[in-house]
């Protein structure tokens, strides 16, 4: 049995690196092996307090595929939310009637505060700006996958690593892995310093960059995000740089065979689409691995694993 | 204590004195503690020559004790205050108003974002730096520091 039996998944750093590694071995195998009911008799609620179509149907794939039964909404319209009902009810009505609660809110630190109020384990699937801890484990499972190990890597972070969470989240796992950081992006996006003294604080180095180029040669794992137009005040900034973390197959000329992209999606135009055909694009499969990395988290919290 | 014969601000027979306080912090004690509406005698003192500060602030309050939250607040807006006991106008006992690892519903959380400032729920930080006083949120994980600190009412 799991020893993450019963446990909420609110934040990234809740869970050990040993933990980490316990998830994405039960992940391993539901991805040999993905249809497995093993929750039949389990009701998984999923509250979506936004819509966010991709992480939803991941869920719901993960938790139909487990062979539990799923409640919910996908958005808070025409729900008791809509006439003013307040976060704490909701979720001590929804913990009455299911075993687990998957949550996506808006307000940020609304994942922690709906755990403490709820009867059941509760799975954060995104609290605003805040975390979106599925995500990064998801992420972990990717690189474990493509590259046979998490240790001693080099990891190249692009673009908004500012407001980016899946980027903040997935240095702070990270870190337990003794990853060298390559941080590109402009220079008003740069990684925040109370990450960087998490980089610091394990004793591991950074290097900062503004230019994509500077990094492909030495990067294990490229992990791209995008660069939004509304972060810039002025219009001409944002046309000055945006170009420089455009991520296109000519440039992947001299990189290492075993360098793998990935990307958090949705993407806009950061990596064009002549990148996909090539060997070293992986962000289609990273959403796939989502699902059985789901599967896990949910397994092992319910006890099944 | 200042010398009794020379008291600048008078001596209170039973109460709390709030000692050493930095001069721009007086009025801001006064106000957290809610000592407008309190019905005793609060004697105030600021920019006072003071051995350890240069200049500090003081403040007597007739026939109060603080709680432990209170001591908190006073912490947090005037570190390395002293908080004197009086008894019969003698000190029953000192001590340095020390900031907490955690803090709890006494300061609301800086990111008008946080789950704390759109439903009744209270806050609660760790307290990450002393010196600069900078408290993370336990729920949206992000920072209030001493320029950004609101105190719920």
């Amino acid at each position: 049995m799991s020893t993450l039996k019963g446990r909420n998944l609110i934040s990234i750093t809740d869970f050990s690196k040993q933990e980490y590694i316990e998830v994405l071995d039960i992940a391993e195998g539901f991805e040999q092996n993905p249809k497995q009911k093993i929750l039949s008799d389990k009701v998984v609620a999923t509250l979506f307090f936004e819509p966010s179509t991709r992480t939803r149907l991941s869920f719901e794939s993960a938790a139909n595929q487990l062979g539990a039964r799923i409640i919910g909404f996908s958005d808070p319209g025409g729900t008791s939310v809509q006439k003013g009902e307040t976060l704490h009810d909701t979720i001590v009505m929804v913990a009455s009637y299911s075993d687990l609660i998957v949550m996506r809110n808006p307000k940020e630190g609304s994942a922690r505060y709906a755990s403490e109020v709820s009867s059941v384990p509760l799975i954060n699937a995104g609290d605003g700006a805040n975390q979106h801890p599925t995500q990064c484990m998801l992420d972990l499972y990717s690189i474990r996958k493509t590259q046979g190990t998490l240790e001693n890597l080099n990891i190249a972070m692009v673009g908004d690593l500012k407001y980016g969470r899946t980027v903040h989240s997935l240095v702070q796992a990270m870190c337990n892995f003794n990853a060298t950081f390559h941080l590109v992006s402009p220079t008003e996006l740069k990684l925040p310093s109370s990450v960087k003294m998490s980089i610091k604080n394990a004793g591991l180095k950074y290097y900062q960059y503004t230019d994509l180029k500077d990094v492909i040669p030495t990067a294990d794992i490229i992990y791209m995000t995008r660069v939004q137009r509304e972060r810039f005040p002025d219009p001409m900034e944002y046309e000055r740089v945006k170009d420089s973390c455009i991520l296109t197959a000519p440039m992947l000329q001299g990189c290492k065979e075993n360098m793998r992209i990935l990307h958090p999606l949705p993407r806009v135009n950061e990596i064009t689409t002549d990148v996909d055909s090539t060997p070293y694009a992986y962000y289609f499969q990273q959403a796939q691995n989502g699902v059985y990395v789901r599967q896990a988290l949910m397994a092992a919290i319910l006890g099944a694993k | 204590m200042e010398n009794k014969k020379e008291m600048v601000v008078s001596a209170i027979e039973n109460g709390t004195v709030i000692d050493h306080i930095p001069t721009e912090s007086v009025y801001q004690v006064i106000r957290i503690l809610g000592l407008e509406n309190y019905k005793d005698e609060v004697l105030i003192g600021n920019h006072l020559a003071s051995g350890k500060l240069g200049r500090k602030g003081i403040v007597k309050i007739k026939n109060k004790h603080f709680t432990k939250e209170e001591i908190s607040k006073i912490a947090l807006v005037a570190p390395s205050a002293s908080i004197i006991d009086i008894e019969g106008y003698k000190v029953a006992s000192k001590f340095t108003a020390e900031i907490p690892d955690h803090v709890e519903n006494i300061v609301r959380c800086a990111n008008p974002k946080c789950i704390t400032n759109a439903e009744v729920v209270p806050t609660r930080f760790d307290v990450v730096d002393r010196e600069n006083l900078k408290l993370r949120c336990h729920y949206c994980e992000k920072f209030t520091t001493k320029e950004t600190m609101k105190f719920a009412e």
